[in-house]
């Protein structure tokens, strides 16, 4: 299995939406291809299709109906709002259909669409 | 001789609880010998630090309106910092959830409260559970009641060690890959890992939700089991809990093993196992025997594979998992260059260097190109690993013996290579893996520091593996302190 390199940090650092400073590259390349190295052991395993295996012969547990009850919040919008919120004399969340309103930051066209 | 709140407190769940219900103790003097206790153990520099949060006000208002006649009427009780209380804040050990106060309260917190427990704390954690020495705690590390320069273990070192502190008889954790067991084991108290769905998770702030339990530590088996019969049963919230699914029944009288057949599997006995923990085992297993069970050579031929499945499959989950901590729904928000930028900021400021290691780690191996040789590779070994317990119990097994860990707890700062740090959770990992119950219990003592023995059983086996316990403890007696 190929190297982790610098590249490869900066782009998965990217898709977890994680920023690594330049300084700490180095070190995350040396720490997960170390971490990968004890993983190699697994390519030389005969496993396939033993998850789906598995799967057919267990019978499982009963599943139960998809009914749950909604979740009331059981504390007043005021108190769950974050103590800054209120140092900073800021208004209080709406809050809409149980939904707490929060502030739009950007447009998604910001955030891009790297998938 | 009228018990004192003090000697309640030492005497366990079992007794406060029978105390308060007869009158004969005040749930209020208990509470408040729980806080002394804490002050003088767990404050300052050289304290266990091992409560990330607590309010005594608010602990003595939840003893007036506790029910007297609860199954742990009076208890005093701490929560690890990753499961949701109304009370106390939850951070999960995390600068990026710091201060933050659920709306709601998880399973566990309410059936607790239910039964007439007092919270009295928050434990200390690694962060997010990502750990196995509470060293990862953004908070500072949590310390070892036995040697104050050691480290309780973890993920839930903080839970554990304030029982073996004595600030509180029974405490919870998690468990996702040996959290509640590896700390038991180091700190010399009894910790549990439920069958995967015994307990509901709603409100257990997730990490890898394949793998995430709730656990149990108590100062005995007793103690424990009584912990688990009442937290236990299904939950509409927890679609991992199964209907109909009963508390089981898990206390006994029984200190009699025979008709039952432990396994002892090699591969849990490795040639560089010490020769202390060896002794320790043999004579645990020694006692075992003594109490009429039938003592069993087996093999888990996969058992080497479990921990690289495991840190492949972990991180994974932990890496989507995670995601919601964005600086928008939760916590902590830095502020950066448009809504990517503060993402990116709040996450590189709110995540310690652990967290970040692993939500990398788990999107690499998610990511296109990697998913089939890493993920679905780890998931089909996963399955080998399962059907090795599986084909064990067929052969007419009712439980397995091993050592929890390989050694006692280690320095504080010991360990500083990661995957030196994944090695604690060799032995306990393979029960997360095929979601099989699991107990860590006091087996002895090596230079002075707690060593565990494990006790594994089939899924929802729970009430064999408690028998095996009791059994356990009973023989042993003494010894398994000494």
């Amino acid at each position: 299995m190929a190297e982790i390199s610098r590249d490869d940090v900066r782009h998965i650092a990217g898709l977890a939406r994680i920023g690594v400073p330049e300084d700490r590259l180095d070190a995350l390349v040396g720490e997960l291809n170390g971490i990968l190295a004890h993983m190699e052991v697994l390519q030389r395993v005969d496993s396939a299709g033993a998850a789906a295996a598995e799967d057919a012969e267990r019978t499982g547990m009963p599943l139960q109906p998809d009914q749950g009850p909604s979740v009331k919040l059981e504390r007043p919008v005021a108190a769950i709002a974050p103590r800054t919120h209120a140092l900073d004399g800021a208004p209080m969340p709406s809050v809409i259909d149980g939904f707490i309103l929060v502030p739009r930051l950007a447009t998604h066209e910001d955030a891009g669409d790297e998938s | 001789m009228t018990a004192t709140p003090e000697s309640l407190l030492a005497a366990g769940a079992g007794a406060i609880a029978a105390a308060v219900r007869e009158g004969k103790a005040s749930a209020t003097a208990i509470v408040e010998a729980s806080f002394a206790r804490a002050a003088a153990v767990d404050a300052g520099p050289r304290g266990l630090n091992c409560i990330l949060s607590s309010d005594r006000d608010a602990s003595l208002r939840a003893v007036e309106s506790a029910l007297v006649g609860g199954a742990l009427a009076g208890v005093p009780v701490v929560l690890k910092d990753n499961i949701a209380t109304t009370t106390l804040s939850t951070s999960c050990g995390s600068k990026i959830l710091e201060g933050y106060v659920s709306p709601y309260e998880s399973a566990v917190a309410r059936k607790l409260r239910e039964a007439g427990a007092i919270l009295v704390g928050k434990g200390n954690m690694d962060e997010f559970a990502m750990g196995s020495s509470t060293e990862f705690s953004a908070y500072g590390p949590a310390r070892n009641p036995t040697d104050r320069t050691r480290v309780p273990g973890g993920s839930s070192g903080g839970s554990a060690a304030a029982v073996a502190a004595g600030i509180v008889p029974i405490a919870f954790g998690s468990e996702t890959g040996g959290s509640v067991r590896q700390p038991a084991a180091f700190c010399g108290v009894v910790g549990v890992k439920p069958t995967y769905g015994r307990i509901s998770r709603f409100g257990l702030v997730a990490f890898a939700s394949s793998l995430d339990n709730i656990g149990v530590f108590g100062r005995t088996v007793d103690d424990a089991a009584r912990a688990m019969e009442a937290v236990s049963g299904d939950d509409t919230r927890d679609d991992a809990t199964s209907a109909p699914l009963a508390a089981p029944a898990l206390r006994t009288d029984s200190r009699d093993l025979a008709g039952l057949v432990i396994g002892k599997p090699r591969e849990y006995f490795p040639a560089s196992l010490s020769a202390a923990m060896r002794a320790h085992c043999d004579r645990a297993i020694d006692a075992l025997r003594a109490r009429g069970a039938e003592i069993r050579d087996v093999s888990l031929p996969h058992t080497d594979l479990a921990l690289p499945v495991y840190y492949i499959i972990a991180p994974a989950e932990c890496s989507a998992n995670l995601a919601r901590f964005d600086g928008v729904r939760y916590g902590l928000r830095v502020e950066g260059d448009g809504l990517r930028g503060m993402y990116e900021a709040t996450r590189s400021k709110g995540f310690g260097a652990e967290v970040t290691r692993r939500i990398l780690l788990g999107t690499y191996v998610l990511s296109a190109g990697y998913y089939d040789a890493y993920y679905r590779k780890a998931q089909d070994v996963r399955a080998l690993i399962a059907n090795d317990f599986t084909r064990v119990w067929a052969s007419g097994v009712h439980a397995l013996f091993t050592p929890t860990t390989a050694a006692p707890a280690f320095t504080i700062g010991a360990i500083s290579d990661p995957y030196e740090m994944y090695l604690c959770d060799l032995f306990t990992v393979a029960a997360n893996l095929a979601e099989i119950p699991a107990i860590s219990i006091p087996i002895g003592r090596i230079g002075g520091l707690p060593v565990g023995g494990q006790v594994i059983a089939p899924r929802f086996g729970e009430a064999a593996m408690f028998r095996v316990s009791y059994a356990l403890e009973a023989e042993l007696g003494g010894a398994a302190h000494a």
